[in-house]
């Protein structure tokens, strides 16, 4: 597109704001099909609402083209729920040999375990792609979703939309349901209506997780992977007991990176155990409050590497 | 050019290939890292729990750690090295090109490999094992003559390692589609080999099978050897009978293979 061009759309665009809509007669009728048309997008447009909806149809047609070969998207789902399951496969093995780890018994690591598992799942199906993002930045293609009139963030979170994913969020909802049957918990109301706050929340923070993740491939490019050591590497720390690591380690995942959120501190309350570090007894209910900041920071986080981003270049 | 140099060419072509991407590198230096810190903490409290589980104390089990990070890569334990290529060329008909070639497949790909990991060993292998043996108590031998015994015991764990994805990359001649060959590939080898847990600390009949199959030549015999845990002449034995029996399967359905290849693509 040369300068010109631009220059006179965007005179045409604010002409016809002000007018509220081409003035018959005025202007060159080939331009009209051009216009930006503020008449024609609803009367509040929300970016929110927009990004949803882009997400919504990219997803929608990953899943059709997954299901175009419908018995190795099955296989797949199933291998994923195997290969995640692993994780948990290892702390049964390590039950066959003890009663307690750090002093919790199986049911409340599986709640635990449950809990983390299934809130990374729903993060890890809905932003979990973000990673070929690194990819399109070498091959050139995310120049191809920057030129698009649709939000950048919807349309690299829901490339490559992998359906098959739901096979970890099933393996991590059975051994929740196994964690939550065999606990001994004194459920009241509040600990009932916290349990789908805290899921949401944790999911939010993987999310939030996983696009700060993107963010830092505009900067790391090839050095991608040192985000799985936090995502992946969050999920199966939060599997096991707070107990089990140092005092630095949890101090660092509850203030610096806030995954005790997820399921440590909400966790130790629903079981009625002390909390890790001492946090106060409102800390449990704080996981919202979390989740709305770690979303905010990744989004910050996300415009800036996205300003930073200088296409591909010899 | 003579056998004699063209495979350690085709090695270090694959060492030259993996050690270009730096950052990448590194980043795969910090993940380890960061995963053997994870694993440390959960085997120190499994430890305190039950101490001398498996016949390891603490400080080896914290060894055994390490050692599978420092492996990880290496021998490509959740799949990852040249089979993916291999899978790929086979699936698109490129294979056609190699079998013209004057070099044998088999010999070929493993020369590939075995550059690949060599290079990881140092590249990805060195810095989480010196990490973990500076921030915590680990039963390292002083001896050379164990760490030479440990050295010898990675090359027949390369080729185990090298067998395995082979035949599972050969499998795509009749599947012609690798995916769920990976993830079993993945499944199995991380299981089996030792990374969720040392086999010897597997319980039962359970441990007993997974201890007689190949993955154990991978990780856990080297382990083992470097640990004083097992006489080097038997695991030695051990993994030479597994990497020439996953070779020799290997011969075989390649023969099957190229008998009755349709090349693909076109």
């Amino acid at each position: 597109m040369d300068e010109t061009g631009r220059a006179t759309g965007s005179g045409r665009g604010a002409l016809s704001e002000a007018g509220g809509g081409p003035a018959p007669g005025r202007g060159p009728v080939a331009a009209r099909p051009v216009l930006p048309g503020p008449a024609r997008r609803p009367a509040v447009f929300s970016p929110f609402g927009e990004g949803v909806r882009v997400y919504g149809l990219i997803a929608g047609m990953w899943v059709r083209s997954a299901m175009t070969y419908r018995a190795s998207f099955l296989l797949t789902a199933f291998g994923n729920l195997l290969v995640t399951g692993l994780d948990f496969v290892a702390l049964v093995l390590m039950f066959s040999q003890v009663d307690s780890l750090a002093g919790w018994t199986l049911p409340e690591v599986a709640f635990l375990y449950g809990l983390s598992a299934t809130a990374f799942g729903i993060a890890d199906l809905t932003f979990g792609s973000m990673d070929v993002l690194g990819a399109r930045m070498r091959d050139g293609s995310f120049d191809t979703l920057l030129v698009r009139p649709a939000p950048v963030l919807a349309q690299v979170a829901a490339d490559r939309f992998a359906l098959r994913r739901l096979g970890r969020i099933t393996q991590a909802v059975l051994v929740l349901a196994y964690g939550l049957l065999r606990v001994d918990v004194d459920w009241t109301a509040a600990k009932v209506l916290l349990m789908p706050v805290v899921l949401v929340s944790g999911a939010l923070i993987f999310c939030a997780l996983f696009t700060a993740g993107a963010a830092f491939q505009f900067v790391a490019q090839d050095a991608a992977e040192v985000q799985n050591a936090f995502t992946y590497g969050g999920t199966t720390l939060l599997q096991y007991p707070p107990g089990v690591f140092g005092k630095d380690v949890v101090r660092g995942v509850t203030f610096v990176l806030p995954l005790a959120f997820v399921n440590w501190v909400p966790g130790a309350y629903v079981l009625g155990r002390p909390y890790p570090l001492g946090l106060p007894g409102w800390a449990a209910f704080a996981p919202p409050v979390v989740a709305a900041g770690c979303c905010a920071l990744a989004g910050l986080a996300w415009r800036a590497g996205l300003r930073m981003y200088r296409s591909t270049g010899s | 050019m003579g056998a004699g140099r063209l495979y350690p060419a085709v090695a270090v072509g694959g060492f030259r290939r993996y050690a270009t991407y730096r950052a990448a590198t590194a980043a795969g230096v910090f993940t380890n890292t960061v995963f053997g810190l994870i694993l440390v903490y959960t085997y120190l409290a499994l430890w305190d729990e039950k101490p001398h589980l498996g016949g390891y104390d603490q400080a080896q089990a914290v060894t055994y750690v390490w050692l599978g990070q420092a492996l990880y890569s290496t021998l490509a334990l959740q799949g990852g090295g040249v089979e993916k290529e291999l899978m790929a060329r086979i699936r698109t008909g490129e294979i056609a090109v190699d079998l013209y070639r004057p070099a044998d497949l088999q010999l070929w790909w493993l020369a590939s490999d075995m550059g690949r990991a060599v290079f990881q060993i140092l590249g990805r292998g060195v810095v989480p094992f010196v990490f973990g043996a500076l921030v915590f108590d680990m039963a390292v031998p002083d001896d050379p003559f164990a760490w030479a015994a440990f050295a010898v015991a990675l090359l027949p764990a390369m080729v185990v390692s090298f067998g395995i994805r082979y035949l599972a990359a050969l499998s795509v001649f009749w599947l012609m589609d690798g995916t769920g060959v990976s993830q079993a590939v993945m499944v199995l080898g991380i299981f089996c080999s030792g990374m969720v847990l040392p086999l010897n600390a597997f319980p039962g009949v359970l441990g007993d099978i997974v201890r007689a199959l190949p993955w154990a030549a991978q990780l856990q015999m080297p382990a083992d050897v470097l640990l004083g845990r097992t006489a080097p002449v038997a695991a030695y034995a051990f993994q030479a009978a597994w990497a020439v029996a996953l070779l020799a399967a290997g011969r075989l359905v390649q023969a099957a293979a190229t008998r009755r290849v349709v090349v693909q693509g076109g």
